[in-house]
């Protein structure tokens, strides 16, 4: 039996395409991924996110707990609403989940995790509360569902769809959030555009939702939610980085925080380990689509595509990499696509932000 | 009409129809099309190629997935249509008017191997389930 989010009914309603999203019914797209993704792109879209895991943590010396737990500083966190990206590492290095926390009080942080991780991080999460910081409590709060509002008119018809949340918002910077009532507005999502990310209580959700739908907000499924992150640059767990991999590896260097004397879960791990390949972008030259675990042969030896798919905004095939260290952009290799080797640019990625190409 | 009655069909979702000349044009079905989604690359075969009926030939991509064409009737490539390669999302919009190739087929009664459109139908609604 699959899970279902409170949005379900009116995923159908809508005629979206389900599919079993690890373990959950989720729309696919609701007839054209491409015109989604370009919706997203040039106007409004909202994606039903509530398949992801919010987590409370609250208590007294929360962020002590979490400056042990994560690759990244959460001491970067000094105004209330404030977030944070990074990576959970096991004590071989490896990425257990990639995360968002957000600071509300010092003892109250939220953390969202991803779906297809949740009941593995809650595990680790509270072996290890257990064990160092047994005064905190952690939270799933299956009580809530979530929904991102992503484009460049995401902002005005999220005001205009719920009377008070301009002034709750408007001032949030990029990975901010804010409190409205039983309503938690994060200025974040996974498109490489502006909006938001919203939580309400799962009761509220579809009337949300209806009301985003009546200022012409555009359903999107989980297709047009991949090639958007894709273009945008953005990780996706599970295939550009899971246990196996360091985020040294997997183009989240900058999510860690190694240069602070501060000791985290997986610091000795990474300090130790040669650094031998690296995550970057790629650019098919040739006709074709570029597919995960494609090889990919450079002059300084081989790696792998670990995402890849159609640019609806490039009009090309893209995919993220990970080849030898020593690869540079600008250079040339090639790609295995059924028995063919297909030219392909190595080049800096993000593809796309705020609606426009970045790579020439 | 999804699909429609005059066109054969094969059970890896490929139609074909027998044309004046002698030759079979062949494409991808609507289910099919549904199935895959938006799509945005085709590989024909060249022409001059001979094929065996049920043999690889042709891949289209979808913004989902790749996926392999058959050919649905022994003999030799003698078209590819072009504009459906520069153009895939023409397969979207009218799937049995954006043809992949043409076929000169080795022996044209073949064509009887094949799914009439009421057996087509039923393979449609059985992978539905």
């Amino acid at each position: 039996m699959l899970k279902q989010t409170p949005l379900n009914a009116a995923h159908r309603a809508a005629g979206a395409k389900m599919v079993d999203f690890g373990g959950w019914d989720m729309p696919l797209h609701y007839g054209s991924q491409l015109e989604e993704h370009h919706k997203v792109r040039g106007d409004a879209g909202m994606f039903d996110v509530s398949h992801m895991q919010i987590v409370d943590l609250a208590g007294e010396g929360a962020r002590g707990f979490l400056r042990q737990m994560m690759a990244n500083n959460v001491d970067k966190l000094t105004l209330p609403g404030k977030a944070l990206y990074s990576c959970m590492l096991d004590e071989k290095g490896g990425v257990i989940d990639d995360l968002i926390i957000y600071f509300m009080r010092e003892d109250w942080f939220r953390i969202v995790v991803n779906a297809g991780t949740a009941e593995k991080d809650l595990a680790w999460m509270e072996a290890q509360r257990a064990k160092l910081a047994p005064q905190l409590t952690l939270t799933p709060r299956r009580d809530l569902a979530m929904i991102a509002v992503q484009g460049p008119n995401a902002r005005a018809r999220l005001w205009a769809a719920m009377p008070g949340s301009q002034e709750i918002s408007e001032h949030l910077k990029l990975f901010q959030a804010a409190e409205m009532g039983t309503m938690f507005i994060a200025r974040t999502g996974y498109t490489g555009e502006d909006g938001f990310e919203i939580m309400v209580p799962a009761k509220a959700a579809p009337f949300l939702w209806q009301a985003l739908r009546e200022q012409g907000v555009a359903p999107i499924g989980l297709g047009a939610r991949d090639t958007l992150r894709l273009e945008a640059g953005m990780n996706l767990y599970g295939q550009d980085m899971d246990e196996s991999v360091s985020p040294l590896e997997s183009g989240l260097t900058w999510t860690v925080d190694l240069a602070s004397p501060r000791d985290f879960i997986g610091k000795q791990a990474l300090t130790s380990q040669a650094v031998a390949r690296q995550l970057m972008g790629l650019l098919l030259l040739d006709k074709g689509v570029l597919r995960g675990h494609q090889k990919v042969i450079t002059a300084q030896g081989e790696g792998e595509i670990t995402s890849g798919g159609f640019s609806p905004t490039l009009n090309q095939s893209i995919a993220l990499a990970r080849l030898p260290a020593a690869t540079a952009t600008g250079e040339t290799v090639q790609v295995e696509i059924r028995g063919k080797l297909l030219s392909a640019q190595v080049v800096r990625y993000p593809f796309v932000r705020n609606g426009k190409r970045l790579v020439a | 009409m999804t699909i429609p009655a005059d066109l054969k069909y094969t059970k890896s979702h490929e139609w074909a129809r027998l044309e004046a000349d002698g030759s079979v044009t062949v494409g991808i079905t609507h289910p099919a099309q549904e199935l895959l989604g938006d799509m945005v690359f085709v590989e024909n075969p060249v022409t001059g190629r001979k094929l065996t009926q049920g043999e690889e030939c042709a891949v289209v991509e979808s913004v989902k997935a790749a996926s392999d064409v058959y050919a649905p009737i022994a003999g030799e490539v003698v078209a590819a249509n072009g504009d459906v390669e520069n153009a895939p999302e023409s397969i979207n919009q009218d799937a049995y008017a954006a043809w992949l190739f043409k076929i000169k087929p080795d022996n044209a009664a073949a064509l009887g191997t094949l799914l009439d459109a009421a057996a087509y139908q039923a393979l449609v609604d059985s992978e539905a389930h």
